[in-house]
């Protein structure tokens, strides 16, 4: 197993992190000296209303954004810009029409300058495990929302990232193939050992894949929270705990 | 188990029945895409003979086509089609050597587009038939004006079309390709060519119409070789039927350049499921 052996990567260490942008000419604060502590291996969820700045945060993650100050470090190191360490899985599955299923499995790797060959043999091994065997050579207007969702997946983990950095990945599926894909995304993680930072609208989501869920708010005067999720693994969302940590995260949004 | 005891004489010789109804079929589609067409031309043949359509004007089909059987085998059509070929061939290669690479960079870096937009709408909507009488008295009235005639009316929408096309691109793609650290020259070549391939054909489609379009006003205005001119010159002689021949063959050649792009898109373009 790679968990043994990859125990300190994947760390990933927020400080003091600020970001704003001008809206109409005036300044709007997003993200407000966040600091975090993520251990390798760790499923982090990230909630909070509409707007609090959850893909802002995933982003600056990401290197897609820079930040105004503050500092983000992986495995101790301060990175800025994009990265090979992380992979990000979008709302969208964000497919190359062009390229069947197996080509754009394999982008990723070509594009950081492994062989073709040998990116097929890896694109191939990933597909199966995101249950797609038998749809290698399909092209991405044949696949249904889900199975698009999942070549996505398969293409960021076929990079083997140390940190996948996922954005309401699940957002625009139904409920039943969400919670199909909620199911598989654990046993990924679970399988490839690489920390997941998710960021979620959904509690039950939050609940049923992180270790921890980091709670947004959007107003300045309210810090953000951590909350810990200390449920056994599988989790069922029947259980007594499972429904009490949902009511709970559900109060911390003013909902009952 | 009803169907099948209703259509028991099937049984008897399903091959047979099989096959003519796959024959019906194909018929039946056939008759549906070309039955018009034909239609028409019987009409023509039938008006002509029998004196419904004035005959001088539209000959009958047999007239034309031994007219055109006759200026083939002789070599004088041969020459004719030659020449257009040519003319509108060099023409539209150099319209498609220029514009795919310059729509290609100028879709990219905006300000480049942004600078050069404005020269560009004013030039399209220039009617290149009217610049005709520059390029005569620029480049003389022998091939070179001609060609450039063609050129400058084929080029600017295989320009704009690549440029929409570029500028069309999904900015999604393009930040998904450099978060896997794929360098500006790796997007380019794997997400913003591949993406804009469809919309290059359409300009490319669009510029083969105009390019002929062009070429036999070209013809028709100045030269004493060419299908164009064969026109013209059939009719100053009242060789109708000749007339009629160099028509038929320029409709031919914009049915094969459409036909050939349409091919070439769909190789292109599988994965778009090319119209
Ligand atoms: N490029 C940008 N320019 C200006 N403002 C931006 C930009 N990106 C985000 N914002 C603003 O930052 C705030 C946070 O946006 P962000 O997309 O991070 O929210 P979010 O928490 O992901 O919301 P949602 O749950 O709706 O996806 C919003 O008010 C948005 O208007
Ligand atoms: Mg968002």
């Amino acid at each position: 197993m790679r968990v043994v052996d990859t125990a300190r990567r994947g760390e990933v260490t927020i400080r003091d992190l600020s970001k704003s942008f001008t809206l109409n000419g005036r300044r709007l604060d997003v993200l407000r000296g966040i600091d975090l502590d993520i251990h390798g291996g760790e499923a982090i969820a990230i909630v909070g209303p509409s707007g609090c700045g959850k893909t802002t945060l995933l982003r600056v993650l990401a290197g897609l954004e820079e930040p105004d100050r503050g500092d983000v470090l992986i495995d101790g190191a301060p990175v800025h810009g994009i990265g090979n360490q992380r992979a990000v899985i979008f709302q969208e599955p964000r497919l190359l029409p062009w390229l069947t299923v197996t080509q754009n499995v394999a982008f990723g790797l070509e594009v950081r300058g492994t062989p073709a060959a040998q990116a097929a043999d890896r694109a191939r091994h990933y597909i199966r495990l995101v249950g797609l065997a038998g749809f290698e050579e399909a092209f991405p207007r044949q696949l249904s929302g889900g199975m698009a969702q999942r070549v996505g997946i398969a293409r960021a983990l076929t990079v083997q990232p140390e940190i996948l950095l996922l954005d309401e990945p699940l957002g625009a599926l139904d409920a039943m193939t969400k919670l199909t894909m909620q199911e598989e995304l654990a046993r990924i993680w679970r399988e490839e050992g690489v920390t997941m930072i998710l960021v979620t609208h959904d509690l039950e989501e939050a609940i049923f894949l992180a270790d921890r869920v980091l709670v947004m708010s959007k107003d300045s005067t309210t810090p953000t929270r951590l909350i810990e999720l200390d449920l056994p693994r599988p989790r069922d969302r029947s259980t007594p705990g499972f429904v009490a940590l949902r009511r709970r995260l559900m109060a911390e949004f003013g909902l009952h | 188990m009803t169907l099948q005891m209703l259509d028991s004489p099937a049984l008897a010789t399903p091959p047979s029945r099989a096959f003519l109804a796959r024959a019906g079929q194909g018929a039946r589609k056939a008759a549906a895409r070309y039955g018009l067409l034909l239609g028409f031309l019987i009409l023509w043949q039938v008006g002509s003979t029998q004196g419904w359509l004035n005959a001088t004007v539209f000959p009958p089909l047999h007239l034309i086509f031994a007219a055109l059987w006759d200026g083939l085998a002789s070599g004088a059509l041969i020459d004719d089609i030659a020449i257009s070929l040519q003319r509108s061939g060099l023409a539209f290669a150099a319209a498609v050597g220029l514009g795919i690479p310059l729509g290609l960079f100028m879709g990219q870096i905006r300000a480049v587009e942004q600078a050069l937009d404005p020269i560009l709408q004013f030039f399209r909507q220039t009617s290149a038939l009217a610049l005709y009488p520059v390029f005569i008295l620029l480049l003389g009235l022998g091939e070179a004006s001609k060609v450039f005639v063609i050129f400058w009316a084929t080029l600017f929408p295989i320009l704009l079309a690549t440029i929409g096309g570029v500028k069309e691109v999904d900015r999604k793609l393009i930040e998904m390709a450099r978060t896997y650290g794929a360098p500006r020259r790796t997007v380019f070549l794997r997400v913003v060519l591949p993406a804009s391939i469809p919309s290059v054909f359409v300009g490319l489609r669009l510029s083969a119409t105009t390019a002929l379009l062009l070429l036999i006003a070209a013809e028709m205005i100045g030269a004493n070789r060419g299908l164009g001119f064969q026109v013209m010159n059939a009719q100053y002689n009242f060789q109708i039927p000749l007339m009629f021949a160099a028509i038929f063959l320029l409709a031919l050649l914009g049915l094969a350049a459409n036909f050939t792009l349409v091919t070439l898109q769909r190789r292109l373009c599988r994965w778009a499921e090319a119209t």
